[in-house]
This record gives C-alpha cells, structure tokens and sequence, in this order.
C-alpha cells in the first residue's frame, strides 16, 4: 500500500498547525524585532483557557456549539495574557539593546509555564481534552483524514485569508505595515504605535489559541510543558518561511511539518540511510533542510532582503 | 519501611538492638541522592540503607555507599546495569557494586516476560517496537526484540519517538502499514498515551504494550480515546493479591500512615527487614553485641538473608538482585488498569 498521500496529509495537517503558531513570532518580529520566546507559553494558555471554556459549559453540549465557545475563551486567556506581558514586561526594555528583551522572554516563558503547572487544578499531569467523535474520512484506500486534522486544514488557511485581507485593506492593517517599515516616520504620520504593537501581539495570541483548540482537538490532551517544542518549532517555522512575513509563517510551517514526516516516512527506506531514518532523527531533517534553505536564500522563502535597521 | 522497623522493635527481633529509621528525600535529583548517601555514610550508627526510587538516583549513591562498606537495599531500581555493570546487555554481566541490592525484579526480567506474555497469552506474532531513546526505554525495547524473536515472533519494524513531542502521526501510519498485531513501547506514559492513542485513531485496532513506565492512571486518563485493550508489566504482584501481604496491609493500615502503600510500598518493608535480618545475623555471630566492623559484616551477612517477606520469598543473588522475580501483567479494561497475570518469570 501506497502511504505516500497518508504521509502527506499528515505533513500538511502539523505544518499548518506549526503555521498558526507562527504567526505569533512572525507579526510580533516585523513590527518590534523582537523573537517572542514566550509565544509557545501563549499557545499553551490558549489551550487552558479552551479547556476552562469547556469545563464551565454544561456538559452533552453540541460540539458545533463548544468549539467556538473554546476558541473565544482561549482566546481571551491568550491575549489577555500576551498583551499584560508586552505592557508589563517588553515596552519597558523598548529602548533597551536586543538581547535584555530576549532574556525577559525566556524568563516569562518558565514563569508562565510553572504558573499553570502549579495553579492550574491538576496541570501537573496531562489533562484530557474534548475530542471529535466518529471514524476519520475515508478519502482514498490509502488516505484517510481524521476529523481534528480536518479542522485544522480547514480552519488554518481562512485564518491566513482573513490576516492577509486585514493587514492589506484595512486602516489599522496599513497602519501596522507603516509601522513595521519605520516606526519613527509612522509615529510622526500621528500612527499610535503602541497601539498597534500591542496589536500584533494581540493577533498573534489569537492565532495561537486556535491552534491550540485545534491541537487538543487532535491529540486530546494539553498540558503544560506542550509550547516550548511546539514554540521552538513554529519559530523554525518562521524563520523558514521568512521572518516577518505573515504567508511565510504559514509556507514555512507547511513546509517544515511535509519535512517532518516524509523524513520519518521515506529516510530510512533509503538503502544505507536506516540508521538515520525514522522518529528520532525527523528533526535533524527538518534542520538539515533550514540550514540548506537560510544558504541559498539567508531571507527565508518569501523574506524579502530589507537593509538592515540600525 | 518504617513499618518494618517498628515491627521488628516491638518483636525484639534482635535482642540488644533498637531499630531508627532516618527518612531523607532525594527529590529524583541524582546530585540530591548523592549528598544523602554522604550524609548517611557520615553517621556511624547507620547500618543500611533501603532506597531510592529512581535507577538514575541509585548511580549517583552506589559509590559513596560502596566506599563505606553500607549495605543499600533499592525496592524499586529496575535498571540492570546497576547490579550488572554496563555490559550486562552482551552477557558480561558483573556486579558492580557489593553494596547494591535490590528487592524488586530488573528491565531484564520485565522486557522478557512481556515478551512471552505478548506471544504466548495474547498470541500475537508481528510487533511493531518503539521506544523513546532513553536508557530505560531503549534497554526495554532491545531486551523485549530479542526474546520476541527468540520465541518466533517477528519484529516487523523498529522506530524511536522524542521526549515531549506530541505528534506521533507518521510513526502512528508506518505502524499501521506494516501490518503489525501488535506495538511494543519502551518508555514512559506521556509519549506513550499519545503513541497508542494515535496509532488506534489510524483505524489500525491493535494493543500496545509497555513497561512499568507506562503502567500510570495518567496513560488512560490523559486521553478520551478509549485504550482497552493495551497491556503494561509492571514489577510484583499487586500487594493486595499476596497470601503473604496480608499481615503488612492490616499492620500498615493499623499504623495510621498518611500515604497508601502503593507499588512499591511491599517492596520497602521486605528492603528494611532484609538489612534488619542481616544485622540480625551478624550480632547473634558476635555473642549478641554488634561488632566493630559492622558495616562490613552486615554487607556480607546480606547476601545470605533469606526470609518470606510481603512480597514473597526474599534472598539476593550473586549480582545483588532479588532471586524472586514475581511480575504482573496489566490490561487496560473499561478505562483502568486491572491484573490479568501475575507469574514468577522463568527464563
């Protein structure tokens, strides 16, 4: 049996989910340069505040109904939380040189994470999350998709056409491209930047409490170490894909996530690759492939090449 | 443990000798582990030591017990090359440490009997094995191939997964287009609740089997997906299945301890009574008064201890490892973990 369109399928359904996480780390880098280590930390509150949703509704609710509620109330957890840290802990270091805001992100990072882990009511283990019911589609003989996987290869590419139509057309959208070109000009054109930067760190978090419903959705568990690797990878991602540049977060994601999985799928049916195939080396694939990808283009599949800002 | 202490104080087990427990908490730490086995070496009225929990605490505490001649009783090291050195895998097995004991079954003695258990009882033939690269899971994984194919099963394809990742889709459609029955994994619960629950959601309807790694209410509970039918071995017989445990459990629960006795707790009383019949021993050689030396001859003296204690009978072999290898299989039914055979392993 042919499980090349099975892989595939699974490759686009992580990728796109890497994507949604992207986003965050992307939009938040174009306006203040800044790599917001702690956005792994918003995805896995967005996946607690779902659960806290969930948890607050009766329960044989439709999951029609629910799912929504959850995304609405991750969300809220998420960009609560996101905009509290960029009033509290990055626009006091605005000024300060890179690396002081990088360290507060790593440290909001572990602070968060021991947050849940020690308040949030039994966070120390896993703790189960709803799950759709019912087979998975059945497509071809040798390709079926899960319903969760479904969700996410749905939802992901309207949330990137809804980003990609508000950045473009609305007011607050330009407002936002102005600023990630030149913050000082677009001050001075009367833009209030740090409405807009809390903005970009608003969107990120949003995105990030989808892919967090999405995520629990499909492995039926959260818990709270679940966005540091998560994080670390929709990062590659970003960068892959170009930083900055909210259609590479998503191509990045998509591209790392096929990577992923045909390397765990094909490498090791390689003659003499058995070694270096399978589970425990996907992610040196996936690096190998980010290395080779920054060689040939150091801005990222669709980065455009920008002078850099002094 | 403290239990066995009282025990053996208020039946003047050994005339002369009045029993003390020192309770110190290493905190799964092996740098922790460390600092408590100096300091127990550093008090000279400590005889033996019945401890710790985790195989990787237990390597960083061997050496400085072995410098001090203190017998250490682990109920719980599961890892071979504690009593076997770092070559046991490739039958140069030899005792490391003559200090180290242990009460409870090895990874050795665990990966074998699930072997036999998947081929023999469940009937399977094609297993699929996974583990999670770590020293317990890889060691797990290797121990189980090898006796599954001893026994004529076939391994029909091997795969490792990473530490706190989540995604195990791929791997999840390579087991289910291999064929296999059945998947074996050596690891822990996390990745392990994950694997099973995504190789099932493949629509591949096949059990996965485990170590004591994932033998946790956490591996069914962490996930809707229902795993009945997964298996895990765990070491001992569930205490309460014990002719044996039957005085341990009413002294344990008549003792008013705050924490249930749980897995190990069988194993920790039969780990203080084996250093208390060795002290015994040695003090009635000695006219009834310990001697000098004690530490030494208590070392020494437990190597002959033989007794029928909670978990049954309890002697150590020349490794230092417990001669009784009772083992326990678990079956995920209705969403918990019930026994469905308990058998001393023959090789």
């Amino acid at each position: 049996m042919n499980e090349l369109p099975q892989q595939l399928a699974n490759g686009l359904a992580l990728g796109a989910l890497y994507g949604l996480i992207a986003i965050g780390y992307t939009m938040v880098y174009g306006i203040v340069q800044l790599i917001n280590f702690a956005h792994g930390e918003i995805f896995m509150i967005g996946g607690f505040g779902a659960l806290t949703t969930y948890l607050a509704l009766p329960s044989g609710t439709s999951l029609m109904v629910v799912i929504p509620l959850m995304i609405i109330g991750g969300a809220i957890a998420s960009v609560a939380v996101a905009t509290a840290a960029e009033r509290f802990a990055y626009r006091p270091l605005r000024g300060a040189p890179r690396l002081a805001p990088l360290i507060t992100a790593i440290g909001l990072s572990i602070v968060l994470q021991q947050l849940v882990w020690g308040f949030y009511p039994d966070a120390k283990k896993p703790r189960s999350f709803p799950e759709f019911q019912g087979e998975s589609f059945k497509i071809f003989d040798n390709l079926y998709l899960q319903r969760a996987d479904a969700f996410t290869l749905v939802l992901a590419p309207l949330c990137m056409l809804a980003l990609g139509m508000f950045v473009a057309k609305s007011r607050s959208g330009r407002a936002m491209q102005a600023t990630a070109q030149d913050p000082d000009t677009a001050k001075l054109m009367g833009i209030n930047t740090d409405r807009i930067i809390v903005m970009a760190f608003a969107i990120g978090a949003a995105f990030a409490a989808i892919a967090a419903v999405a995520y629990g959705l499909d492995k039926g568990q959260i818990n709270f170490e679940m966005g540091f690797l998560l994080g670390l990878k929709a990062f590659t991602a970003a960068v892959l894909g170009g930083i900055g540049n909210i259609y590479g977060a998503m191509v990045g994601g998509v591209v790392l996530g096929l990577a992923e999985a045909l390397s765990i799928a094909y490498i090791e049916e390689i003659p003499g690759m058995q070694q270096l195939g399978g589970g425990a080396w996907a992610n040196v694939w996936a690096f190998v492939l980010l290395i080779v990808v920054l060689l040939v283009r150091p801005q990222g599949l669709l980065g455009e090449r920008v002078a850099d800002r002094a | 443990m403290d239990l066995a202490a009282k025990t053996a104080n208020k039946n003047n087990e050994v005339p002369g000798i009045e029993f003390k427990i020192e309770a110190l908490d290493d905190q799964a730490v092996p740098a922790s582990g460390q600092a408590n086995a100096a300091k127990l070496v550093g008090n000279k009225e400590v005889l033996g030591a019945v401890g710790p929990l985790n195989s990787g605490v237990a390597q960083s505490m061997q050496g400085v017990f072995e410098k001090a001649n203190l017998a250490q009783v682990s109920p719980a090291n599961t890892n071979p090359a504690l009593s076997q050195g770092d070559n046991w895998g490739k039958g140069d097995s030899k005792r490391v440490f003559k200090t180290y004991f242990r009460t409870c079954a090895t990874d050795v003695v665990q990966g074998k009997f699930a072997a036999q258990y998947l081929y023999n009882d469940a009937k399977k033939k094609k297993v699929y094995v996974v583990d999670d690269k770590q020293t317990y899971g890889a060691g797990l994984a290797a121990i189980f191939s090898a006796e599954f194919e001893r026994l004529g099963g076939k391994v029909v394809g091997t795969d490792h997964v990473t530490v706190k990742e989540t995604d195990f889709s791929s791997t999840a459609d390579k087991v289910k287009s291999s064929g296999a029955d059945s998947v074996y994994y050596g690891g822990q619960y996390p990745e392990g609740g994950l694997l099973s629950d995504q190789i099932k959601k493949t629509g591949a309807k096949i059990p996965t089997m485990g170590g004591d790694g994932i033998y946790d209410p956490a591996f069914i509970s962490a996930s809707g997906e229902a795993k009945d039918g997964d298996f895990a071995t765990s070491v001992g017989y569930p205490v309460e299945a014990l002719p044996t445990a039957k005085q341990f459990i009413a002294d344990y629960t008549a003792g008013g301890y705050k924490d249930p006795f749980a897995a190990y707790g069988g194993y920790s009383y039969d780990a203080g009574w084996a250093i208390i019949q060795a002290v015994k021993a040695v003090v009635a050689e000695n006219d009834g008064k310990l001697p000098e030396d004690a530490r030494a001859k208590v070392t020494e003296a437990m190597a002959k201890v033989s007794f029928d204690g909670v978990t049954g009978k309890v002697s150590f072999d020349e490794f230092g490892d417990t001669t009784n290898k009772q083992l326990t299989v678990y079956e995920v039914q209705k969403g918990a973990w019930k026994d469905v055979k308990s058998a001393t392993f023959e090789d």
